[in-house]
């Protein structure tokens, strides 16, 4: 019945008043982003402190939007930068031309870069967003929450669950 | 200085008392205004499980404040090819019409302070009911020449559908309001107030009246459902499509104090007015107001738009014969008992 579905539907509305909001808040709270997540871009060291990266440039490479800049030098006995024979010298990536499609994580042969956790990158210039190798190399500053991996292989999603 | 005598009306009271209350009811009117966006945003966002704005200050309550300021610091442009005289025009001619019809309803049973004596409304029209709906007509060009003099095609479609919506329901509206006007005898709606104070207030003997009331007034303030002048999803933003600033802002402040007055009117023609008991009477005015915009906004969040044929034919086809025969049964009723 036409008159009586209508106001089934001003009952629906009316009880959601009462119900707690599904909103996440989000600069307060920061949803936990998936293990597999592709966001900014780390370099790593080895565990004695030297760099992965050798300086192949096989990341550049296989970068489809040409974000990535890396000039190589040859490590020397009093100059020690990576375990390899030659050593990232300048190592840039271009954070606004990034798609975070990870190839460059998938072409390096030494693990040396892979794509963190970090979402928040927004700048109020450009320039601020070419980040150099120290920026990648160092520690993020902001803690991202990771999501924890069983429950996204549950069944049900967890924002029906948990909310 | 016939003018002030007619402000004043028949009580004796001082024509600058009427000033100060027009001062203060125009000022109240905006504030309800200005909170009844807030409102309105975070009840709705509460029915969908949003919390609505809660950003700006506390719990969002200073977001109205935030809007105005960002309107009033915008460019007030205007397209090349606009008639500017009108397209100023319209704004002020919607928002002043909005303003001037909340004057004539009564929202307290009046007081003796210092002396004066002082009515609770800010003047008494012996056709006020008339007066209003004249006022809302004149308020219906600020719309038509806003879209027309703005040389948009959207623009120009949403003040059509506008002028054609406002134009149908303003029929089934004024009719469903005269089975009250019999029942009272009086087309005041002092007189109107005071005859339900006496005896029960119409919205049980005119319920019929009072849906008919609720509904074509919803399609007169042009809101969802009836929101056809400015659907979104067809025209831009209807006739306001080329306002920006605080010329957009004056038609968003009309339609909601539209909204306001029309409410009013619902409580004072229908719910008792200011009448009720233990608390005074500005006080029972504004909870039954509150109530009754809350039903639309109610409305807004239920129900989705409607077809436009369907629109004109539940105006004319519905509404209409309703509306008439309760007139005419409320007529025979008066009458003959």
């Amino acid at each position: 019945m036409q008159p009586f579905g209508t106001l089934k539907g001003f009952g629906v509305t009316f009880k959601h008043i009462f119900k707690q909001p599904i909103t996440q808040q989000y600069p307060e709270y920061k949803r936990p982003v998936y293990p597999r997540f592709r966001g900014r871009h780390r370099l790593h060291r080895h565990a004695n402190g030297l760099e992965k990266c050798v300086g192949c440039s096989l990341c550049a490479a296989a970068c489809p939007s040409d974000c990535i800049r890396v000039v190589a030098a040859e490590n020397t006995a009093e100059h020690r930068v990576s375990a390899g024979e030659r050593y990232a010298r300048i190592y840039e990536i271009n954070l606004s031309r990034c798609i975070f499609c990870g190839y460059c994580e998938l072409a390096c042969p030494f693990d040396a870069i892979t794509l963190g956790n970090e979402f928040e990158l927004s700048e109020y210039s450009r320039d601020d967003l070419i980040y150099t190798k120290d920026m990648l190399l160092a520690e993020p500053i902001k803690r991202i929450p990771v999501q924890d991996a069983d429950l996204y292989d549950t069944p049900i999603p967890a924002y029906k669950t948990s909310s | 200085m016939s003018w002030l005598v007619l402000a004043s009306g028949s009580s004796g009271e001082p024509w600058w008392i009427s000033l100060i209350k027009a001062a203060i009811v125009i000022n109240l009117v905006l504030f309800g205004f200005a909170y009844l966006t807030l409102i309105e945003r975070k009840v709705m966002g509460r029915m969908q499980l949003r919390y609505g704005p809660n950003r700006v200050g506390p719990f969002g309550t200073l977001q109205p404040i935030a809007d105005l300021v960002k309107l009033i610091r915008k460019e007030s442009f205007f397209p090349a090819a606009a008639i500017d005289v009108l397209y100023i025009l319209g704004p002020f001619l919607a928002a002043f019409t909005a303003l001037t019809t909340f004057s004539v309803i009564p929202w307290g049973p009046g007081w003796t302070i210092g002396g004066y004596e002082v009515t609770g409304y800010v003047a008494d029209v012996s056709i006020s009911l008339l007066l209003i709906f004249a006022i809302g007509s004149i308020g219906i060009y600020g719309f038509i020449i806003g879209g027309w003099a703005s040389d948009s095609k959207f623009a120009l479609l949403g003040s059509m559908r506008t002028c054609a919506q406002l134009v149908s329901y303003e029929v089934s509206l004024a009719l469903s309001v005269l089975g009250v006007v019999i029942m009272a005898k009086s087309l005041s709606l002092v007189d109107i107030v005071a005859a339900q104070g006496a005896d029960i207030w119409y919205v049980i003997p005119q319920i019929v009246g009072f849906v008919i009331f609720i509904l074509a007034g919803t399609a007169e303030t042009a809101r969802a459902p009836f929101d056809l002048p400015e659907a979104e999803q067809e025209l831009v933003a209807g006739y306001h499509t080329e306002y920006g600033g605080m010329r957009f802002g004056l038609y968003s402040m009309s339609e909601y104090i539209n909204l306001i007055t029309l409410s009013g009117l619902a409580v004072t023609l229908f719910l008792g007015g200011w009448h009720g008991p233990w608390l005074p009477g500005p006080v029972w005015f504004i909870i039954k107001l509150a109530v009754i915009i809350f039903v639309f906004i109610w409305m807004r969040t239920t129900l989705p738009r409607l077809r436009y044929d369907q629109l004109m034919r539940f105006g004319w086809k519905v509404l209409l014969p309703i509306a008439t025969v309760n007139a005419v049964v409320t007529a025979i009723l008066v009458v003959w008992i």
